[in-house]
């Protein structure tokens, strides 16, 4: 009935002191079909995975991951960096089928 | 043949019910690891659902006549114009085309759910339907000639194909279930139990489903509303 968008959501502290280690953790909707299933008439259920969750600070990478088939369905990838500066943590998501998400988190360093 | 089911389960003849004072959610049975993910209100895998259940809300326009429903989904099933109707049969009341277990219905419920977290479930007992899913859950079937309370009421804590068996109290529907990879509704947990019972599987919307989820509803009253749970 309804179109329901792809959906990530992201967990970044609104404030941190300069050099503390931060953790963010970062969930994205996604059924994460690895390829290897068949539907009850044998046939192939095609690949459909996430590939790869980039984040860039203030435009710098600094987190990066790949992902595979037999990742769990709605993947929670959580990691850290240093709280260097203020600004904004850009998240991008790409996968199959053109799969391609962004976030954005604003995070305040005194 | 009867020698090695007696084996199988030697308390089969007990079928007592828990006294209230034992009773525990399923959260009491899951890894610390399980735990932490239905604890996780920010990152939690629900909270996709929530999202979408809350934006199907203001998209529907639901939010036009009902203001706050804290509360609602502990006391469902309830009778509704003579007939008794789940939680997911209600809120489809205004938009029939919402299919069963439609990632749109479980959102909205799971949405609807969301707010009665943490009171406890208050549900009446209507008869007749409250003794016939009573005897439902008491009455073996299928054919492993099975009863839920087989596993639930007489060996809960043990352990089935390398998990524990919980006491089977609906207190956080809709789940997200991990072997699902998704949330779903209290009927596919239902539909799960009798496929692996051999039993008749039953259509959703079925009124035995309806009965016995009232049962277990009322089995569990009291206690804690956990929707949208994790469960393994």
């Amino acid at each position: 009935m309804t179109d329901l968008m792809a959906r990530v959501v992201v967990n970044v502290p609104a404030e941190a002191k300069k050099g503390e280690v931060i953790e963010i953790r970062t969930l994205a909707g996604h059924p994460m079909e690895t390829g290897f299933r068949r539907t009850q008439l044998g046939e192939l259920v095609p690949r459909d995975i996430i590939r790869s969750l980039v984040c860039a600070y203030n435009g710098v990478e600094v987190f990066r991951a790949e992902l595979h088939p037999a990742i769990a369905a709605n993947p929670l990838l959580t990691f850290t960096t240093v709280a260097t500066e203020s600004g904004t943590l850009e998240f991008r998501w790409t996968g199959d089928n053109g799969f391609s998400v962004t976030e954005k988190a604003v995070i305040k360093v005194v | 043949m009867r020698v090695w089911l007696l084996l199988l389960f030697p308390l089969a003849a007990a079928a007592a019910e828990i006294p209230l004072a034992e009773r525990k959610s399923g959260y009491e049975f899951m890894s610390r690891e399980t735990r932490a993910m239905q604890d996780d209100e920010v990152t939690g895998p629900a909270v996709l659902t929530l999202l979408d259940g809350e934006a199907l809300w203001g998209k529907l326009g639901c939010g036009t006549c009902h203001t706050d429903m804290k509360g609602v989904a502990a006391r469902y099933p309830a009778m509704v114009d003579g007939k008794l109707t789940t939680l997911e049969q209600q809120v489809r009341h205004r938009n029939p085309n919402l299919a069963y277990e439609s990632r749109e219905l479980l959102a909205l419920t799971a949405y609807v759910a969301r707010q009665s977290r943490g009171m406890p479930i208050d549900v009446k007992p209507v008869q007749p339907n409250l003794d016939a899913g009573k005897a439902f859950f008491f009455r073996r079937q299928g054919q492993l000639n099975l009863a839920c309370a087989n596993c639930h009421d007489d060996n809960w804590g043990k352990k089935l194909g390398g998990t524990p068996i919980p006491q089977a109290h609906p207190t956080g529907y809709p789940v997200y279930r991990l072997e699902w990879q998704s949330v779903g509704s209290i009927t596919r947990r239902l539909r799960n139990c009798l496929t692996g019972m051999r039993a008749e599987l039953l259509p959703h919307g079925a009124p035995e489903l309806v009965d016995l989820e009232l049962y277990l509803m009322w089995r569990a009253r009291g206690m804690k509303m956990e929707a949208p749970a994790v469960r393994p």
